[in-house]
């Protein structure tokens, strides 16, 4: 088990460094100058260079990639082109934001997916399982920016019954009533995957022979349905659970948008607008790292669940 | 030589005559039907744009700010007073031209370089699955999203931008088909009599690998398509004022007191023609390639 | 005379369309007194498995239709609710499957899976559980069974994952014990260890024992009475001494003498030509007419009866076995 950890932290490594890198080339290299992407076409000769100055991109490339990785490494990413506040700083503001709405929303849609999964999975072919077709293949339509702000209009415009966009106060119960319809907007179509993936993998399971053995040891319907169909089943769906995450923090950053919440998507997506080349990069590199994140989070939630990772012989 | 070539061919499966498939994936699926009657409708509707749109889809007018539905204005008007019915008429060309362009060009160079890295293997493999597995750990609108920071919109860039994030998906699959093909025994045996290496890749490795290909890029439409609608949601794909699904709905929400209607519109739209799409895909996948439906 | 412990009586399952079904069971018919042992015996597809998992009502429903008559203990098992049945599974009818690698729950431990036996059936307190789960384990030849309660199955070999099976299987002392090709996946070391462990068991726990096999070395070795199946139907029962001495349907002839230690003159019986026909295939006459060496035309039209042979032993065969009142045919080659 040990080994099987170590391996994939050091597995991570290398695939840190290649996206480091591609973010890299991407950034000083794809769009030209970034001084002229970043200052417009009719910026003055010495606006220019006093921004590659100040970007450190007057020193040969190579030693621009060894400031780039080791700025990473000291957590200093520049400053915003803007505010001048550092890029960390704002990270450090707005992550909490975008984790909160992340984490919400996967809650609901694993409260809401699994046991949907279950339901389809044990009335397999009759009308609940075509139902959950169904909505499936809406889910998977519906673009979720579209679907926030239908629920933004109906529940927030219209009935009022929860705030157009923001945060909320101070207080735990006005952010979870700030959260809720993004959160709601983003699970979704978690909802959708993980109830279907739920059902994919429960059949699957359920025509195993320790299926059979566990009816024939006498456990009744429930027990064999949960204890030993979910339990085995848990190894997909906690892949799945690992998409769905990757998946609900891209979605965010449009969530972001509609419901006007602060978070890193919509820092960057705001920098992008604004040129700022720098908190651009600093989003893109909080994003990428993520990635990693939780594909490595993944290959160590496989040690909790799957003994056979967990405990060789 | 000629003869072997020739006796290897003859291990090929007899490939179903074009007709016959086309058949198959409509047979017994109204959905399915209905589905390729919405995307016929819609690239029709893509295509005669001018022509059936009521209004010029960038016309901005002052004196019919945020109309409601109306008989001039079926869905209304938006904050610039331009026709929502009209923008979205346009609007549907990008859509289309990025879900069928996208999905395409990613094919093409997917497939290459997973053939390459699948058929040579060594050092050219292990680069390119390195990229590729990498890749493919970022959701294809992450990816997007992260490419388009970089880049720029625009529709080229768009273009690369859709382009790149479907690869990788394309390159993998292409590498694993390769690699199970290339074990065929009419390759195998192509390869011991010294057939040369690009007609091995042409007659043998890629019409061999077609069908999962093909079944990736009728899914990978409703992909494209929903992507390009993100990016320009976020502002970062088709750029204002040029009408796009996703950007429509961008300007309803900085209009959201004004009318809900663009939103509800183009919403819809891009939902049907996804769902559309998928369905479709999904009645390819299963008539071409069997095994992996789940 | 008591009543028997299980009474199978026309025993049919049907799956497929109603309208068109495919019949694996063919009324099936026999009986087991308490205590005693029977083997199963047939080729895949013969519908030996099928009847085992009739009796703990584990065909799916409603994909497989049962008919017919199961009686244990004097209650018809199918005329339970189906609710009624994991009272019965496990605790009165236990049984132990072929695959000893895929039949335990790969992310339990053992000692949780043969302690949720217990717990399904008997009121104990946790750790009196655990102590029965090792003391179980013990009594299956496991070594060291208190460290290894808490080992996952991957963590043993074929083996002794069918020590598991069995020791799950007998963890609340069931009257009924059956076994579905229990040696089938092991080695042939192991195939002996595990036979002879079945038997110690049997003969502690003083259960009768229902077991199934292509293999007619472990029918031999373990069973008293032997069914012999084929195609879903039964075709020879009898006391195992008679029917391996006196082997009277050509079926079960051509498979004694497919075992190699067998040697005779006739090379030709050797393999029996042809395979088993798919299940429901047979609409009507002999299901072995096809690849009779005996056959003739009666075979094709009627379903022969079965006829006894001697006191305990019944075979359906026009030709070997016909009815008393036909005058019998002297068939050359009755074995030695």
């Amino acid at each position: 088990m040990v080994r099987y950890i170590a391996q994939r932290l050091l597995d991570a490594i290398p695939t840190i460094f290649l996206i480091l890198t591609l973010v890299f080339v991407a950034m000083r290299i794809l769009p030209g100058d970034p001084a002229i992407a970043a200052l417009g076409d009719n910026a003055l000769p010495e606006q220019i260079a006093e921004f590659r100055e100040r970007m450190g991109l007057n020193v040969p490339l190579w030693q621009q990639y060894f400031n780039f990785l080791w700025g990473i490494f000291s957590l200093d990413l520049g400053r915003s082109l803007l505010s001048n506040t550092p890029v960390t700083q704002l990270i450090a503001t707005y992550l909490p934001y975008t984790l909160e709405l992340t984490l919400f929303a996967m809650i609901l849609g694993v409260a809401g997916g699994i046991p949907l999964g279950v339901f389809a999975a044990v009335n397999r072919n009759k009308w609940p399982d075509n139902a959950i077709r169904g909505y499936n293949l809406i889910g998977y339509a519906i673009p979720d920016f579209y679907l926030g702000a239908l629920l933004l209009i109906f529940f927030a415009l219209n009935l009022g019954w929860f705030p157009i966009g923001g945060v909320g106060s101070g207080d735990i119960w006005s952010r979870i009533h700030a959260v809720f319809l993004p959160a709601l907007t983003l699970a979704f179509v978690k909802t959708a995957f993980l109830g279907r993936l739920t059902r994919t993998s429960l059949l699957e399971v359920f025509g195993k022979d320790y299926i059979r053995t566990a009816r024939a040891k006498g456990a009744r319907e429930n027990r064999v349905v949960y204890r030993h169909g979910l339990r085995n089943a848990l190894l997909p769906i906690s892949t799945g659970f690992g998409l769905s995450l990757l998946s609900t923090l891209s979605g965010s950053v449009a969530i972001e948008l509609v419901f006007n919440r602060p978070g890193i998507g919509r820092m960057l997506i705001s920098a992008i607008a604004e040129r700022d080349y720098a908190v651009v990069q600093g989003g893109i590199i909080v994003f990428a790292l993520f990635v990693v994140l939780i594909n490595l989070l993944m290959d160590l939630v496989y040690v909790i669940i799957d003994p056979r990772i967990r405990v060789t012989k | 030589m000629t003869a072997l070539d020739h006796g290897a061919q003859q291990v090929v499966a007899p490939e179903p005559g074009k007709f016959e498939i086309v058949g198959k994936i409509f047979a017994g699926r109204p959905a399915t039907v209905v589905a390729a009657f919405v995307i016929f409708a819609f690239i029709l509707i893509a295509i005669l744009a001018p022509v059936i749109a009521p209004y010029d889809a960038l016309a901005q007018s002052f004196l019919r700010i945020n109309h409601g539905p109306s008989w001039q204005h079926w869905l209304g008007t938006d904050q610039f007073g331009r026709d929502v019915l009209s923008r979205m008429i346009y609007g549907s060309r990008n859509s289309m031209i990025f879900g069928l362009l996208a999905p395409t060009l990613a094919a093409i160079v997917g497939t290459t370089l997973g053939v390459i890295a699948g058929y040579f293997g060594g050092i050219a493999d292990r680069v390119i699955s390195r990229v590729v597995d990498m890749l493919l750990a970022f959701p294809e609108l992450l990816l997007a999203i992260l490419i388009a920071a970089a880049l720029g919109g625009g529709f080229w860039n768009i273009v690369v931008v859709l382009t790149v994030a479907f690869v990788p998906g394309f390159a993998r699959v292409a590498r694993a088909q390769t690699l199970s093909v290339k074990q065929e025994p009419y390759v195998e045996s192509a390869i011991a009599v010294g057939v040369r290496t690009p007609t091995i890749i042409f007659r043998h490795i890629v019409p061999n690998i077609a069908a999962p290909i093909v079944v990736l890029m009728t899914l990978w439409t409703a992909s494209a398509i929903r992507l390009e609608a993100s990016l320009s949601f976020l502002g970062i794909g088709t750029q204002a004022p040029n009408p796009s699904w996703g950007n429509i709905i961008r300007d309803g929400l900085n209009n959201l007191f004004g009318s809900p209607w663009p939103i509800i519109g183009a919403g819809l739209a891009i939902t049907c023609v996804v769902l559309s799409f998928n369905l479709f895909g999904d009645a390819v996948r299963d008539v071409l390639d069997p095994e992996t439906n789940q | 005379m008591t009543t028997p412990l299980l009474r199978v009586e026309d025993l049919v399952v049907e799956f497929g369309p109603k309208s068109a079904p495919i019949r694996v069971l063919e009324k099936v018919n026999f009986e087991m007194m308490s205590g005693s042992s029977i083997g199963i015996v047939g080729e895949s597809g013969s519908g030996k498995s099928m009847t085992s998992l009739a009796i703990m009502r584990l065909i799916p429903e409603p994909a497989g239709r049962v008919s017919g008559r199961i009686e244990f203990d004097g209650r018809n098992l199918l005329d339970l609710p189906k609710k009624e049945m994991p009272r019965i599974r496990g605790r009165d009818i236990a049984m132990i499957f072929q695959e000893p690698m895929s039949s335990l729950n790969p992310v339990m431990s053992i000692g949780d899976q043969i302690a949720e036996g217990i717990m399904l059936h008997e009121s104990m307190p946790r750790e009196k559980r655990r102590e029965k789960a090792a003391e179980l384990l013990r009594l299956v030849g496991m070594p060291d069974p208190m460290g290894r309660l808490d080992s996952f199955p991957h963590q043993f070999s074929g083996g002794m994952r069918q020590r598991v099976m069995i020791a799950m299987a007998i963890a609340c002392n069931p009257r009924l014990l059956i076994a579905d090709e229990p040696t089938t996946a092991l080695d042939v070391t192991i195939q002996a260890q595990v036979l002879q462990l079945m038997k110690q068991v049997r003969k502690r726990l003083n259960s009768s024992i229902l077991i199934i096999s292509h293999d007619l070395g472990v029918i031999a070795d373990i069973a008293e009475h032997v069914i012999v199946m084929y195609a879903g139907r039964v075709i020879e029962t009898g006391d195992s001494r008679s029917i391996f001495r006196n082997p009277t349907h050509p079926y079960t002839r051509g498979l004694l003498d497919s075992v190699p230690r067998l040697k005779d003159d006739r090379k030709r019986l050797h393999q029996i030509p042809g395979s088993v026909p798919l299940a429901g295939m047979i609409r009507q006459g002999c299901p072995f007419y096809a690849r009779c060496g005996l056959r003739m035309d009666k075979c094709q039209q009627q379903m022969p009866p079965m006829q006894s042979v001697n006191s305990t032993h019944n075979a359906a065969c026009w030709v070997t076995a016909p009815p008393l009142d036909t005058p019998r045919l002297v068939v050359a080659g009755e074995m030695r």
